[in-house]
């Protein structure tokens, strides 16, 4: 049974990512001027020859369909092209950056569902005192951050004006995998990026979780392990949060393309070498096959998240199973 | 007792409608709180607050920041109002049209609202900006394409638990075509938490708004308030209050947004915002 709920799963994952490439095959189809120029990732100032030899690489002078076959076929084999700019394959680029922005998102969404859910378990043991009320404000005050703001604001109290941490990239100038201290380095320079972008998120979970209990914690069942007489810890880890976790999966999974979105601006603020920082980059050098390239792959990188979601979901859940 | 007055007893409700005011009065009257084109020159460059004449200090070009922010809420507020208007009426017809018919037809249309949800929408935006040229249209474009299917569930949800109730089966049976019972019979009973839902989309519109000019993803034309924090970004050591002021913009604009909506939905919810608070 697990077995083919994984199966039809991962069938509808593969479904969603070739959906995503038939959609940038029809956005650089669509975009206004030469299909060809938006591939040469040069709009505008490229020579008749370049472009031919463009055309023939991407199969531009053939028909349609053949054209989306070969589209998805290139990459269905991860061939997203050269990226003329930086004069190297794309998927080069977004290897290299990939591991930054995993560490990045990782982490914001560690802190985010840690701190977001204990402040919901705290808000919701206090519900209506102060204690309640101070935490469904931060929420909401949170929850309004324009992520890139918040960040810059972080860098201007944290960096510039206490110096307690550094302000960009994503180790010391000189630093690399190996040398010693390297760990520390990273961690020190991911406190900033990973906290702001965790901190909408948090809010999120907070309110989630919050809502969660309170609509659990007055089920009978909760009132059968109070009647006969389990200790307090006990309810609230196995008959409580165990049952108020489950919204919170598919609130995560819900997340994650929020999560990869926002590494854009994150990356952007802090300068941190992932695929959010090239998608800017592309953005500035209007390297729009390099742009296509990183949303295929942060697709990929949610259509991932969710699966994983499911599958926890249908593990902590065995109901889901069924009704699935 | 009214719904203004019951409205105005919400004091966070009201805070909020009255910051959105005053952001809205400040965006209509733009052009007579600060006359002149925001992007000119309009004194030394890099003066802190209150030095010079100017409120809000000037930029490294000596444009006037306070200028800057009071044009700036004219593009905040039109794109999000707009932009979700475009997203309700996608998803509005979207979900009735699924809730209603069921079946087949509502298979198709929920796997293409899974499809949009999973994408990560901030990245699709960005995406559609980029390649169909920035421009007003573009961005309210892109942030409706990416900001209906909650709108398409929710309508869908309600229409579903609707389409068998007896007024329904009253008005078939009387001979109303598909369109008229849609529109005319359900469609009026689902619109309460669509309005609490599109206030809410209003502040996540604003928010898209500002991150895709902070990208340099703006409508050139207009001064924005996410422009204005991303041309201040790599001012941030000597000159503080370039993005710290248009930010505090957003965010307050934003925050309002949300008191606001969460006000709305306390009132047409109230046995549900009773809950809430424990």
């Amino acid at each position: 049974m697990l077995a083919k709920f994984i199966f039809m799963r991962f069938v509808k994952a593969l479904a969603v990512l070739l959906a995503v490439t038939v959609f940038s095959f029809i956005l650089v189809r669509a975009a206004p001027g030469d299909p060809a120029t938006v591939l040469a990732g040069e709009q505008g100032a490229v020579d008749a020859e370049f472009l031919d030899r463009v055309r023939a690489r991407y199969g531009l002078d053939r028909p349609l369909p053949e054209q989306l076959v070969l589209y998805v076929s290139r990459v269905a084999t991860l061939d997203f092209g050269v990226s003329y700019r930086f004069n190297r394959p794309v998927i080069d680029l977004i290897a290299e950056r990939l591991p930054a922005t995993l560490i990045l998102t990782m982490s914001a969404f560690l802190i985010a569902l840690v701190a977001g859910v204990a402040m919901g378990v705290f808000s919701a043991r206090h519900v209506g005192k102060w204690q309640d009320l101070a935490i469904t404000m931060m929420a909401l005050l949170f929850f309004a951050l324009p992520l890139f703001w918040i960040g810059l604001m972080g860098i201007l109290v944290f960096s510039v004006w206490l110096g307690w941490l550094p302000a960009f990239g994503m180790a010391q100038l000189g630093s690399s995998w190996g040398k010693p201290g390297y760990v520390l380095d990273v961690l020190h320079h991911l406190i900033l990026p990973a906290t702001t972008l965790a901190l909408v998120y948090l809010a999120t979970y907070a309110r989630m979780t919050r809502s969660s209990i309170l609509e659990v914690m007055n089920l009978d069942f909760v009132r059968s392990a109070r009647a006969k007489g389990l200790p307090q810890r006990r309810i609230w880890t196995h008959h409580i949060l165990k049952n108020a976790i489950l919204p919170i999966i598919t609130l995560a999974s819900l997340q994650a393309g929020h999560l990869v979105g926002g590494a854009v601006l994150t990356e952007t603020v802090f300068a941190w070498p992932g695929i959010g920082r090239l998608a800017f980059d592309a953005l500035l050098q209007r390297d729009y096959n390099l742009l296509l390239a990183v949303f295929i792959i942060a697709s990929a990188l949610v259509v991932l998240f969710n699966f994983i979601a499911d599958i926890l979901y249908s593990v902590v859940d065995p109901r889901i199973e069924s009704v699935s | 007792m009214s719904a203004l007055a019951t409205f105005s007893r919400n004091k966070a409700g009201m805070a909020g409608a009255i910051v959105l005011l005053l952001f809205t009065l400040i965006a209509v009257f733009a052009d007579f709180i600060s006359p002149g084109d925001p992007w000119r020159m309009a004194g030394m460059p890099n003066l802190p607050p209150f030095q010079g004449g100017f409120l809000f200090g000037t930029d490294q070009l000596g444009r006037d920041v306070a200028a800057g922010v009071v044009h700036g809420a004219r593009v905040s507020l039109v794109v999000g109002l707009v932009s979700t208007l475009f997203s309700i009426v996608v998803g509005v017809v979207v979900g009735s049209v699924a809730g209603y018919f069921s079946g087949f037809v509502d298979d198709v249309l929920m796997r293409v609202t899974e499809l949009f949800q999973t994408i990560p929408s901030f990245m699709l935006a960005i995406v559609l900006v980029a390649i169909f040229s920035p421009s007003l249209v573009s961005i309210i474009c892109a942030i409706a394409v990416v900001s209906w299917p909650p709108v398409a569930r929710l309508v869908r949800a309600e229409f579903l638990s609707l389409r068998t109730r007896d007024f329904v089966k009253a008005a078939r049976v009387g001979g109303h075509s598909h369109l008229n019972i849609i529109f005319r019979q359900i469609l009026p009973n689902t619109l309460s938490p669509v309005i609490v839902m599109a206030s809410l989309m209003v502040a996540t519109a604003i928010l898209l708004e500002s991150g895709l000019s902070f990208l340099g993803l703006g409508d050139g034309n207009y001064m924005s308030w996410g422009f204005m924090v991303g041309a201040g970004r790599t001012m941030i050591r000597n000159a503080w209050w370039l993005s710290t002021i248009p930010g505090l913009a957003i965010f307050l604009t934003v925050l309002a947004l949300n008191l606001f909506g969460q006000g709305l939905s306390d009132l047409m919810n109230p046995r549900l915002a009773r809950r809430r608070q424990g």
